[in-house]
């Protein structure tokens, strides 16, 4: 495909990506290639029996989740032609090639060949074997998982927040509150999980408690930068418009503030996710890093991996979640980092 | 020392001057000094200055003489070490919405949409509900009626500052303080901005304390021009300019007068 060529054939727009260096046209083959690859997967995992000694109840389902794939792709490549797809389809088309290979060698190697020892690498049918046969614990976990999630991230995120936006404000605050943050914010929030489990009245709260520190901290040095780093013009310029403190600190302070906040928020939702994985594992007896134990002790890796995959997607989409906010609240922004 | 020159009938001066809705600024024996490295440093020493209301002053002096720190005291965010100012008899001990400045920096906060910013004022004192059109028409005044809905970073040098004299003038001030405020647009731009800073002027009635670095600018915009010393500042001379408005560049009389405060900045020979 020539660089140069500024329109392709079909006539339709071209896509430029935000670079500028790279062009994509739009071509039935770029669909095309995927879907039949998915269709191909799917005969792969229906026709060629699985090794003999093993029985996978899902291998029918799953050669069909497959074809099904291969067939929304291969109907998007054909309605094209007629009614433009929207761009996000183009962008994501080589990565379904992709996957659709991998899955393909993980399925050859795994069900087909058996070349890959068992119980510790089974096949893709035995994730989605566990994805419903064990629906209601995973669903129970995630439930469970994002219950305390969200009660520490956003207990230590308002604290960190108000604490980082008095520090910044107050001399008397930043005196006492700081060398407090110097000494204990570097200790990471698992060391205190020993401590915090014999204090605390509930493993529930103890957790609370772990991810509101880990939250707290990022979210606080954070703010408190952000605070620090406000021009003295726009604060000049606030005054002699007449405003008094609490509008320079709500309309001044915090939006100029923002991006620094949020930079605490995402490394605050990260050091979040450690901590919610580690007390689940050591004390809380439910969601997902509580299933990831439990599984362990009944060596079903199977079912470690459905939940890792689980996890992964869960923590992934709040990141995004964290992103789409702040693009959101920040638009006004220039340049910002994608997710 | 101060030498006086051309001190002109001042009913005269004022003839074209509009004083309606202006305030009288005084500076007594103001003086005023920083800490740098452990040592005092004085900028202000025992400056007096009397503005009459609906004035057009403009203050020229050397690079770092102080001027924009007596701004900020006329402003009331910084108290001085001495002395008094007061407008309009009533002494000045902070910021107040009726004396506004306007910096070199244009300053508009950049979460914030040109309309939202000239709205700060408003805002700040909870008038805003009230006073909506007001915003509107101010920016219809700048000609920035058209980016209302504009962020900052999407705005000109020039219109970035026409947005900054329009936050200031929504609050229609009775003294309007200029630091600076062309200083880092093109010279086009400037020139049209002057323009426009005149006929507000003329239009509004505040008083206008402006400082500068432009001998032409002051020349042209002030009814009265005042020279100060190198730090710590003094005043050395005070020029009025009664030429009526609106004014030419190419007058001679403003010719004449450039060549005499270059004179007083000691720039006598390059002229």
């Amino acid at each position: 495909m020539a660089i140069g060529s500024a329109t392709n054939q079909v006539g339709r727009p071209s896509m430029t990506t935000l670079g500028g260096h790279q062009r994509s046209t739009r071509r039935p083959w770029m669909l095309g290639t995927p879907a039949a690859a998915w269709i191909g997967i799917g005969l792969l995992t229906a026709l060629w029996p699985d090794q003999p000694a093993t029985d996978w109840d899902y291998t029918g389902e799953l050669a069909a989740a497959f074809g099904a794939l291969g067939a929304v792709l291969a109907c998007a490549a054909l309605a094209d032609h007629w009614v433009a797809c929207p761009p996000r389809i183009y962008r994501v088309a080589p990565w379904m090639l992709a996957l659709a290979l991998l899955l393909g060698v993980w399925e050859t190697v795994t069900a087909k060949l058996g070349l890959l020892p068992m119980p510790f690498f089974p096949p893709p049918q035995a994730l989605l074997e566990v994805v419903v046969d064990d629906r209601a614990r995973l669903a129970e976990g995630v439930l469970a998982s994002l219950r305390l999630l969200a009660a520490g991230y956003f207990l230590g995120a308002a604290f960190g927040f108000v604490v980082g936006v008095a520090m910044g404000w107050s001399r008397a605050v930043g005196y006492w509150i700081h060398p407090i943050l110097r000494l204990v914010g570097p200790l990471p929030a698992t060391a205190w999980l020993p401590l915090a489990f014999f204090v605390f009245p509930s493993s529930y709260s103890a957790s609370t408690f772990l991810i509101a520190l880990a939250t707290g901290f990022p979210v606080t040095v954070l703010t408190w930068s952000g605070v620090a780093s406000v021009s003295k013009a726009y604060y000049d310029v606030a005054r002699t418009l007449g405003a008094d403190r609490s509008f320079l600190i709500l309309k001044v302070t915090v939006p100029a503030a923002m991006p620094h906040v949020f930079v605490g928020l995402f490394m605050g939702l990260g050091n979040s996710f450690a901590i919610l994985v580690v007390a689940e594992m050591l004390g809380v007896k439910a969601g997902l890093g509580w299933y990831l134990q439990w599984a362990q002790g009944w060596a079903a890796y199977a079912n470690m991996y459905a939940a890792l995959l689980i996890m992964a997607l869960i923590f992934s989409g709040l990141i995004t979640l964290l992103f789409r906010l702040r693009d959101r609240l920040l638009a006004w922004q220039k340049g910002l980092v994608r997710w | 020392m101060v030498v006086r020159i051309a001190v002109s009938d001042t009913a005269a001066v004022r003839a074209d001057i509009p004083s309606a809705r202006g305030a009288a600024l005084s500076i007594h024996d103001v003086s005023h000094c920083f800490e740098l490295e452990g040592r005092p440093l004085s900028v202000l020493e025992r400056l007096s200055l009397r503005l009459e209301p609906g004035e057009f002053v403009a203050i020229l002096g050397p690079s770092g003489c102080g001027k924009s720190t007596l701004l900020r005291l006329v402003a009331g965010l910084d108290i001085p070490a001495t002395g008094r100012l007061s407008m309009n008899g009533k002494a000045i001990d902070g910021p107040d919405a009726s004396r506004i400045i306007v910096f070199q920096d244009p300053t508009l906060y950049p979460w914030r949409t040109v309309w939202s910013n000239v709205a700060l004022g408003l805002e700040a004192r909870g008038v805003l509900r009230s006073h909506r059109e007001r915003v509107d028409d101010v920016l219809r005044l700048v000609g920035l009626e058209g980016f209302a809905t504009a962020y900052p970073r999407q705005l000109s040098g020039g219109m970035s500052q026409r947005a900054a004299l329009a936050r200031a003038l929504v609050n229609d001030p009775k003294l309007l303080i200029l630091d600076e405020p062309l200083g880092q647009l093109d010279s086009l731009t400037r020139i049209a901005m002057q323009e426009e800073l005149v006929s507000l002027w003329q239009r509004a009635g505040f008083t206008a304390l402006l400082v500068t670095h432009d001998v032409e600018e002051a020349v042209f915009l002030a009814s009265r021009i005042i020279v100060l010393s190198e730090r710590p500042a003094r005043i050395t001379a005070e020029v009025a300019n009664a030429r009526p408005y609106p004014r030419h560049r190419g007058d001679p009389h403003l010719t004449e007068l450039r060549r005499e405060i270059m004179g007083h900045l000691g720039l006598a020979e390059s002229w």
